[in-house]
C-alpha cells in the first residue's frame, strides 16, 4: 500500500469539506474493497477521508412509507435490525449473505452502493425496492444511480448519506454464490409494490445490475413462482468467464427469480 | 505519521505508526502479540481476526489509526489467569487443529459465533458461519466439533476439563 495522508472527520458536511479541499481524496467506509485495492497497488490515493467517525451517517429507522438507512450501516446492522426485519425482510436476509460473519461487521451499504461491483448484493435491492439514494447534494432514484460497472451518478465531492427504501409488500432476494468465492454467480432481488414489479440481476450483467423486463412482465400477470414457467432470460448481454458462460448465468437469473418470488410469497 | 489509542487484551496502548498500518501489523509488529496471523491478507482466509468492540473482524482490512478508541481482543486475551477459554480448552480436548496456523483466526470467530446465536450451536449452523475462515489442512470435522462443545461449555453447562486430568 502507497503511502497516504488520513483525515477522521466527525461529520458528513467536514468530510465533503475535505473532499473539496483535498486533491486526489478518497472516501472509506468499511474499507472491505478500497483497502483490498490500496494493498494491490490498484489505488493509490493521496488523501483517504475515513467516514468511520461520522455519526451522521449511522441510525436505521422507518420514516412513514420508507425504511430509511444511514450509508455507514453495517452490513451485520442492517441484518440484525428489528426495523429492517419488520419493515423489509427480504432487505435483513440480503444483508445477512453478503461475505462472511467478520466481513458483515465493517463492509457498509454506503460504501457497497457507491462502489457498485457487479457482483455486489445490495444494487438489487436499491433497484428493485425502487430506492432513492440520498447525498450530501441530492437525491438520486435507484434508475438512475447505477451507470455501469462500477459506475454511479455520483460527482466528485458527492457523499452517500442514507438510503430510503419503500416499503414493497412482498420483496425477497436470492441469489446462486460461486461455492469458491461465495461471490454471487447470479443474485436476484424481486418487488412487489401495489401493481408495480421490479425484478432485479446481479452478478449477470455485463454493464452490472439490471432489471429483468421479461420476468417483472410475467409476474405483473400474476405474482407466483409459476407464472416465471417458460419465460427465459436472454444470453445476450450476459457476463460469461471461467465459473459460468452467459447461457448458464442466463438460466440462473430465472431459477433465483423463481425461488425469490417463492421466498416473498411465502412459499 | 498518527497517534492511535485503544484497548488491546484490557491495557490501554498507544503507538504513533504509519496512516496504512493495519490492525494487524501494529498487533503483530508493534506490540508483539504475534498469536494472531496473517493467512492470505486478501480477507478471505480468517487467520487474522480478532474482536473489536466485540465484534469479529479482519484485521489484515481494517487501518489502526480506523479504530482510534476502540477495544480490541486478540488470542492473548482470552485465556483468564493461566487457565484456558472454554472455546480453547475445547479446541485442545477436541484436536481442533492440524498445523495451527488458522486457530487462533478460528477461535476467535468461533467466540463471535456464540456471542451472537448463543451457545447451542447446530452444526449447519458452524458450518455456514465458518464461512469467512479456512482450514487449509480442511479440518473442519473437529474444528466444527470443538466450537459446538466450545460453545456449550461456554454456557457453563459443560465441564470441559475431565476431573481426572
Amino acid at each position: 500500500m502507497y503511502a497516504f495522508a488520513y483525515h477522521r472527520p466527525a461529520t458528513a458536511r467536514q468530510a465533503a469539506g475535505l473532499l473539496a479541499k483535498k486533491e486526489d481524496a478518497k472516501l472509506l467506509a468499511g474499507g472491505h474493497t478500497l483497502l483490498p485495492t490500496m494493498k494491490q497497488r490498484l489505488a493509490s490515493p493521496a488523501h483517504l477521508v475515513d467516514l468511520g467517525a461520522c455519526a451522521d451517517l449511522k441510525g436505521i429507522e422507518r420514516k412513514g412509507r420508507n425504511l430509511v438507512i444511514g450509508a455507514m450501516s453495517t452490513h451485520a446492522e442492517v441484518a440484525a435490525s428489528p426495523v429492517v426485519q419488520e419493515a423489509i425482510p427480504g432487505l435483513a436476509y440480503l444483508a445477512s449473505h453478503i461475505g462472511d460473519p467478520h466481513v458483515r461487521h465493517r463492509g457498509t451499504i454506503g460504501g457497497s452502493v457507491a462502489n457498485n461491483d457487479p457482483a455486489a448484493d445490495y444494487p438489487s435491492a436499491c433497484l428493485a425496492l425502487g430506492a432513492t439514494i440520498v447525498t450530501n447534494k441530492r437525491k438520486i432514484e435507484a434508475d438512475a444511480f447505477f451507470t455501469g460497472l462500477y459506475e454511479t451518478a455520483l460527482e466528485e465531492g458527492e457523499i452517500i448519506t442514507k438510503i430510503a427504501f419503500p416499503v414493497a409488500s412482498k420483496a425477497a432476494y436470492a441469489k446462486f454464490r460461486n461455492p469458491a468465492s461465495r461471490y454471487a454467480l447470479v443474485g436476484v432481488f424481486v418487488a412487489k409494490r401495489g401493481s408495480d414489479v421490479r425484478v432485479a440481476v446481479i452478478g449477470a450483467g455485463e454493464g452490472g445490475v439490471f432489471r429483468w423486463s421479461e420476468g417483472e412482465a410475467a409476474l405483473k400477470a400474476r405474482f407466483a413462482p409459476k407464472s416465471l414457467d417458460g419465460v427465459k432470460a436472454s444470453a445476450k448481454g450476459i457476463n460469461a468467464d471461467m465459473h459460468a458462460d452467459a447461457e448458464y448465468r442466463a438460466h440462473l437469473i430465472g431459477v433465483m427469480a423463481k425461488e425469490a418470488v417463492a421466498r416473498a410469497v411465502g412459499k | 505519521m498518527a497517534t492511535v489509542s485503544m484497548t488491546v487484551n484490557g491495557k490501554a496502548v498507544t503507538a504513533t505508526v504509519d496512516p496504512r498500518t493495519l490492525l494487524v501489523q501494529l498487533l503483530r509488529e508493534n506490540l508483539r502479540l504475534t498469536g494472531t496471523h496473517v493467512g492470505c491478507d486478501t480477507s478471505q482466509c480468517g487467520a487474522c481476526v480478532v474482536h473489536v468492540d466485540g465484534k469479529a473482524v479482519k484485521s489484515c482490512t481494517a487501518l489502526a489509526v480506523s479504530l482510534d478508541g476502540a477495544s480490541v481482543t486478540t488470542i492473548e486475551g482470552l485465556a483468564t489467569n493461566g487457565a484456558l477459554h472454554p472455546m480453547q480448552e475445547a479446541f485442545r480436548e477436541h484436536h481442533g487443529l492440524q498445523c495451527g496456523y488458522c486457530t487462533p483466526g478460528m477461535i476467535m470467530a468461533a467466540v463471535d459465533m456464540v456471542n451472537r446465536r448463543g451457545n447451542d450451536l447446530d452444526e449447519k449452523t458452524i458450518r455456514e458461519d465458518l464461512d469467512g475462515n479456512i482450514c487449509r489442512c480442511t479440518g473442519y470435522h473437529n474444528i466444527v466439533k470443538a466450537i459446538a462443545a466450545g460453545a456449550e461449555a461456554m454456557g457453563g453447562k459443560v465441564q470441559v476439563r475431565q476431573a481426572a486430568e
